[in-house]
């Protein structure tokens, strides 16, 4: 069979052709929502028109076979109708009401974990890892799994007091929206990248092009062995230079791990979006569960459950109580790592003597 | 027969409720021997603590310089299958909605030609097909092409966008997300697929200040809807959610973060001169508030992740622009910016780094934005300012 005739710079097909008909109708028109259940919403259009939205956790990477099964129900249920939300989640777009518990009780019986709307914690934003990035120092599949099979609860009945952001990325890089997220796992690398066999960099590697990657200046040539060298004092680990030159060995077993950062937000509800600050600095790779990081998250949202008010972020709630008191009742030590030597360092020390004992 | 690969730590990741990526990867691998060689070269990680991806080697489609991403397994003898197991970007719909029958012809697609392993969606929003050999990439992008898809974007170019799922089922859009997010992806399909930018570049869209696509965090533009005029109080409405148990003194009046509301157990008044519309007391109370009047989006540019500078989040260019169809205001905007990127920007700097690296002055002047207080938190606090001859006549 040969191939079918290609076409360039069409771009994506229009959204219109995928919207349901009750969408179509009532586009840009809608009067307000209601959360029926943790997994089930409904929208109401001025028109009286509503579309009923069930939404299940998706680990995000899914086989042929899911999809073909989601699909199945979707032209079961929905007319075909399907979406997925930016946290990777499925939901299904029902606009016939009486399909909605027929719906359910396929998706309960093929254990479809339905959930994650309202103020719970939702599907965690997540990268590649270990699956499929030369970058990764830690396995972000397998965190997420961890993290929310100890949450699951969470997702699927209990609230917390306003939704609870997880993110979990692989390297420095973070792919994702880490950087400003209620808890999130970064992994990191601790140690600069070890030339073994200066041989394969000269086979291997372009000399200017691996020192121009290094975003901090840190590699210098070696001519004497026509290679490279890096300056320790220089090197944040970011793995820039083993991305073009393999040989770069920056993978370490027993130093590669996980720091956790909290208290970001992206919204502008109430207060600024926020970054998200360093809680942890370090955790070691424990695959496959990680019994370590599921217990350090675990605290941390333990004492926001305990403490914060309603609608409080954990961003919200920590500048509430204080950073001291956030390190106090979470029991988490305070470290040098703890205070800022990057680029904005000195914004972030206290410049006032007011504090809660 | 794919090969049958041993994964007892792999196995303990199939415990639990949370759908397990390992029961997909495995449905994958019984009939993929690439998903089958994923599977065992991940075991392998787990055991190790390392991973073991290899980047770099120009691959892609004739015609295109992105779109694929290249990656190479290092350990080539022991996981052949996987020994290129390249990633397609499908750029994907609006709001990500898409029909059954688009699905599963995506599904006999990549069945024929891939490991049958997806991320539905990649972290920029790209329909992630995750895995397969670079003979196979001109026949993947024919099927699909043919059907009325293409490629997104990856290296220096413009990625895929990506918007918040708004007026299609959302009452608080403020924009047509859907509509800005395809039409922008029309307008610069080859700004997408033939990297000629400094590094990547990102448009995230979102109908309000929830911000639901989280574009403040991780756009190099960030477009966030946002109204003039006033929030409309329907207090009947009001009456109903404090019979339902709403604490609204506590839940809505004193977190207002501008002391602007005042409720005496019957009435809700909002002094809208003072709101800066957060969204919340909207949020909770979808039944009783609205916003009215004049609707448009604040434009904002440069937030990305940590490297190199540290964090950012985007920051204000032009407070408030209506965006109609065809949106000119907003791409002669884009393009001014890139075209500012393209004369001063250094290889692999972000054009947010690079704004910071010139000063806004020079940005803005270029670009024909005038200075406006809503572009900063608080005026300078040093006496160190620039004076141009021009400044002096003034
Ligand atoms: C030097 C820095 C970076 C390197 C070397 C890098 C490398 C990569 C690579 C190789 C992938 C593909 C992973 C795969 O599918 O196999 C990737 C994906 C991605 N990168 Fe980066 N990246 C960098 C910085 C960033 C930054 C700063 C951001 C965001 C602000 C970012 C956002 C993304 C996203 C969203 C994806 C898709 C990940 C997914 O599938 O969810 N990258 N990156
Ligand atoms: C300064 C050093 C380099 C860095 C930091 C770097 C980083 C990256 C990143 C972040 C991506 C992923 C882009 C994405 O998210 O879509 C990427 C893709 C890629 N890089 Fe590099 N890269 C570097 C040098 C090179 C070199 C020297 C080559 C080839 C000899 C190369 C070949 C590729 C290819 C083929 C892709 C995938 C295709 C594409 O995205 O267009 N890179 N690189
Ligand atoms: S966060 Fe780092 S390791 Fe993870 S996918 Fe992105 S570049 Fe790769
Ligand atoms: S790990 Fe990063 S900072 Fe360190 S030498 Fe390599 S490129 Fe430079
Ligand atoms: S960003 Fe605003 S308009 Fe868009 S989906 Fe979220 S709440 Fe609705
Ligand atoms: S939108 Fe925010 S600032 Fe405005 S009245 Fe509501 S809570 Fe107050």
């Amino acid at each position: 069979m040969s191939a079918p005739q290609r076409r360039t710079d069409i771009g994506p097909p229009h959204y219109k052709d995928f919207l349901p008909p009750v969408i179509q109708k009532n586009y840009g028109d809608w009067k307000y929502h209601e959360v029926l259940n943790a997994g089930v919403m409904v929208h109401v259009a001025n028109s009286g028109d509503k579309i009923w939205s069930v939404r299940v956790a998706s680990p995000r990477l899914l086989s042929t076979d899911t999809i073909r099964d989601m699909a199945d129900m979707a032209e079961k249920y929905c007319g075909g109708y399907i979406r997925f939300t930016t946290r990777n989640n499925v939901e299904f777009l029902v606009s016939d009401e009486k399909n909605l518990t027929p719906l359910q009780n396929e998706l309960k019986a093929k254990k479809y974990m339905m959930g994650g709307i309202g103020s719970r914690i939702s599907n965690i934003v997540h990268t590649q890892g270990w699956v499929h990035c030369h970058s990764a120092c830690t396995d972000a599949s397998g965190l997420v799994k961890v993290l929310m099979d100890e949450f699951a609860d969470y997702f699927t009945t209990k609230e917390t007091p306003n939704k609870v952001r997880l993110a979990v990325a692989c390297c420095v890089n973070m792919c994702g929206a880490v950087h400003c997220s209620d808890i999130a796992v970064v992994a990191i690398h601790r140690k600069v990248p070890v030339v073994v066999d200066h041989d394969k960099v000269k086979n291997m590697c372009e000399v200017p092009s691996t020192i121009a990657a290094c975003p901090t200046g840190a590699i210098s040539p070696d001519p004497a062995k026509k290679s490279v060298k890096v300056n320790a004092d220089k090197c944040m680990y970011c793995g820039n230079c083993f991305t073009v030159c393999p040989p770069m060995e920056i993978h370490d077993p027993e130093n590669d791990g996980v720091a956790i950062v909290v208290g970001g937000k992206v919204g502008n509800l109430r207060s600024n979006p926020k970054f998200s600050k360093l809680a942890v600095p370090f955790i070691k790779n424990n695959p496959p569960r990680w019994p370590e990081v599921v217990t350090v998250v675990k605290k941390i949202l333990d004492a926001y459950l305990a403490d914060a008010k309603k609608h409080e972020r954990v961003g919200e709630w920590i500048e509430r109580i204080g950073w001291e008191k956030f390190f106090k009742v979470t029991g988490l030590p305070f470290t040098f790592q703890h205070i800022d030597d990057f680029t904005i360092a000195r914004e972030t020390f206290r410049t006032a003597a007011t504090f809660k004992w | 027969m794919p090969k049958k690969y041993e994964t007892p730590l792999l196995d303990e990741l199939e415990k639990g409720p949370f759908p397990s990526f390992v029961t997909e990867i495995k449905k994958a691998a019984a009939r993929s021997d690439m998903a089958a060689d994923e599977l065992g070269q991940l075991e392998k990680s787990y055991r190790d603590k390392r991973g073991y991806w290899k980047h770099g080697g120009i691959v892609g489609v004739r015609g295109y310089g992105s779109g694929i991403i290249g990656r190479y397994s290092s350990l080539r003898e022991q996981f052949p299958n996987v020994a290129n197991f390249h990633t397609v970007r499908i750029n994907s719909t609006s709001a990500f909605f898409y029909t059954s029958q688009f699905l599963k012809e995506m599904c006999d697609i990549w069945d024929q030609y891939g490991s049958g392993l997806t991320n539905l969606h990649g972290s920029t929003g790209d329909l992630v097909l995750l895995g397969t050999n670079t003979e196979n990439l001109e026949p993947i992008f024919a099927e699909f092409s043919s059907r009325g898809w293409d490629l997104g974007g990856s290296g220096s170019a413009m990625r895929t966008l990506s918007c918040c799922v708004g007026p299609a089922r959302c009452e608080w859009s403020n924009i047509n997300t859907l509509d800005i997010n395809y039409n922008l992806t029309q307008e610069f399909q080859d700004e997408m697929h033939r990297p000629a930018f400094p590094y990547k570049f990102k448009i995230k869209t979102a109908g309000c200040a929830v911000d639901c696509i989280a574009s403040i965090a991780r756009a190099d533009l960030s477009i966030i809807g946002t109204w003039k005029g006033k929030i409309a109080v329907d207090q009947s409405e009001v009456a109903n959610y404090a019979k339902k148990g709403m604490n609204i003194t506590e839940e809505i009046v004193n977190m207002c973060p501008t002391k602007c509301m005042s409720y005496d157990g019957s009435k809700l008044t909002i002094n809208d001169a003072d709101c800066n519309r957060c969204m919340h007391c909207i949020a909770k109370m979808t039944k009783a508030l609205k916003p009215t009047g004049e609707k448009g989006a604040t434009i904002l540019m440069g937030s990305k992740a940590p490297f190199v500078i540290g964090a950012t989040l985007s920051w204000v260019i032009v407070p408030f622009m209506k965006l109609e169809e065809p949106y000119d205001e907003l791409k002669d905007l884009i393009r001014k910016m890139w075209e500012f990127w393209d004369e001063h920007g250094k290889n692999r700097e972000r054009i947010g780094e690079l704004v910071i690296r010139k000063g806004m002055r020079e940005f803005l002047e270029f670009i024909g934005v005038e200075p406006v207080p809503q572009q900063v938190k608080e005026p300078r606090r040093d006496p160190f300012f620039f004076w141009t001859e021009a400044d002096l006549q003034k």
